[in-house]
């Protein structure tokens, strides 16, 4: 016997972005202080990336600046500009900072599953649920790469202040000087970079499971355990 | 005779187990009337909850065809299973599956979202499904804040939430007591005859057993039998007289 077909199948409508936003951001407030957690990692990353950066900045400032006095150490020979060492210093922290987010968003949505395959029951589109999943990330990664930055920053403005004293003050490296060889970026333009590069790897570090999550079947992503 | 609502032809769903290949189902044939309550029964593992996601559209068959409403599930869009789940179908879970970052009005108006209402059409909707379950008074109450039964209710008023024409509930009483089970099996009755809709649940309560219209035994993954109602109060009698 075959059946009678009683109604059509519709095509599921898409929602505005406005509900998509006003979701992702009351999800992320209320689960507060997981979110506080998740954007820890995210903050301590870039806070380590923008202090040795800075502190980079303000080295090659203050040695330009002929302010010598207070250097006591061997990079007092070396020429001005990034060192060995620094770059080394750059390359790890930028390591550090990204496999700390990566880590951090991947267990943010995975822990998330189950609630990913019950919004997809209803009759969420897989597109929709990795574009709340993005949005949230987007949103933290931006507060949590501020902060981080802004804290990164002042640590090595302290330390300045200890290695160098208020001479610090009159050649801060607040601005960029890209005439310069190697170009110089300026303190500025340092806690933007972290601010676009801690918003850029968060975003990225929870689309990859969101969007695994969204395309399970349902059943598959609700039995997923953590 | 009521129209046939859900049929499976053949249905074979295995999963991949490393090298080992489990069939959970093994070919199953089974239709379902519109209106009817049915309880899919069985052991843990004879493949009933599996027969009830492959009907709910959440998880693909390996084999074999599901109909709904004469529609073959596996050759909708992504964008029309959606749909489906949106509008034809509302889920029961073991574990209520509610988000627990929002209240049980946002809860429910959730499905609503995807639907398209408008915020005042969900507002009043919500509360008025919240009502009818009895929860009139915890609309504002996140999940943490409610009880297994109330949680299980709110669970119920989101199913309900588009007017579906099939309630598919997956072991809707294991995780509460006697008592508060039977009232949802009673509330989930009430909506069967007040609003029309087929129940399939999948099931190893046998509270169900008297509200059920039929029982498919599930055992290793086949159909074993098909009871009647009328076969079924027999058997609870004689279970009561013991």
């Amino acid at each position: 016997m075959q059946q009678q077909t009683r109604g059509t199948i519709g095509q599921q409508i898409e929602l505005p972005f406005m509900e998509s936003v006003r979701i992702s951001f009351q999800s992320l407030m209320i689960r507060f202080g997981r979110s506080v957690i998740t954007t820890a990692g995210i903050t301590l990353g870039i806070a380590f990336l923008v202090s040795v950066l800075v502190n980079n900045e303000v080295t090659v400032a203050m040695k330009e600046s002929g302010s010598k006095q207070e250097i006591t150490t061997l990079e007092e020979e070396e020429a001005p500009g990034i060192t060995m060492k620094d770059k080394w210093l750059i390359i790890m922290s930028l390591i550090v900072c990204v496999v700390g987010i990566a880590n951090s968003m991947l267990m943010a949505v995975t822990e998330r599953f189950q609630e990913i395959g019950t919004m997809k029951c209803l009759g969420a589109l897989d597109r929709f649920v990795v574009r709340l999943f993005l949005l949230e990330s987007g949103f933290q990664g931006l507060a949590g790469a501020l902060i981080g930055a802004l804290i990164g920053c002042f640590g090595s403005l302290l330390l300045g202040l200890k290695d160098y004293g208020l001479d610090l003050f009159f050649y801060f490296p607040l601005l960029p000087v890209l005439d310069e060889q190697p170009a110089r970026f300026g303190v500025l333009l340092i806690i933007l970079a972290g601010c676009v590069l801690g918003m850029i790897l968060s975003v990225i570090g929870a689309a990859f499971p969101a969007w695994r999550a969204a395309k399970l079947p349902p059943a598959e992503a609700m039995r997923t355990e953590v | 005779m009521a129209d046939v609502v859900v049929k499976t032809e053949k249905v074979v769903k295995e999963y991949r187990m490393g090298t080992n290949v489990l069939r959970a189902l093994d070919g199953i044939d089974l239709e379902i009337l519109s209106g009817e309550y049915i309880s899919l029964m069985g052991p843990s593992g004879s493949g009933k909850s599996t027969l009830f996601n492959m009907i709910g559209a959440l998880d693909l068959p390996t084999a074999g065809k599901v109909f709904i409403d004469g529609q073959d599930m596996g050759q909708l869009s992504q964008s029309q299973i959606a749909w489906f789940r949106c509008h034809r179908v509302g889920y029961i879970f073991q574990s209520y599956n509610l988000l627990h970052v929002m209240t049980a009005l946002e809860n429910v108006t959730l499905p609503m979202i995807f639907a398209g209402l408008s915020t005042s059409e969900r507002r009043d909707k919500g509360a008025e499904l919240l009502e009818k379950v009895g929860l009139g008074e915890r609309t504002h109450h996140r999940p943490d804040e409610l009880s297994g039964g109330q949680r299980q209710r709110v669970a119920i008023a989101r199913a309900f939430a588009n007017g579906p024409s099939i309630i598919l509930a997956d072991e809707p009483t294991a995780n509460l007591d006697t008592v508060i089970g039977r009232e949802i099996i009673d509330l989930i009755k009430e909506l069967n005859v007040d609003q029309g809709v087929t129940v399939i649940s999948a099931t190893h309560d046998l509270k169900m057993l008297d509200v059920s219209d039929r029982i498919v035994d599930i055992r290793d993954g086949l159909v074993e039998r098909i009871r009647n109602r009328d076969e079924i109060e027999i058997q609870v009698g004689e279970v009561g007289g013991h």
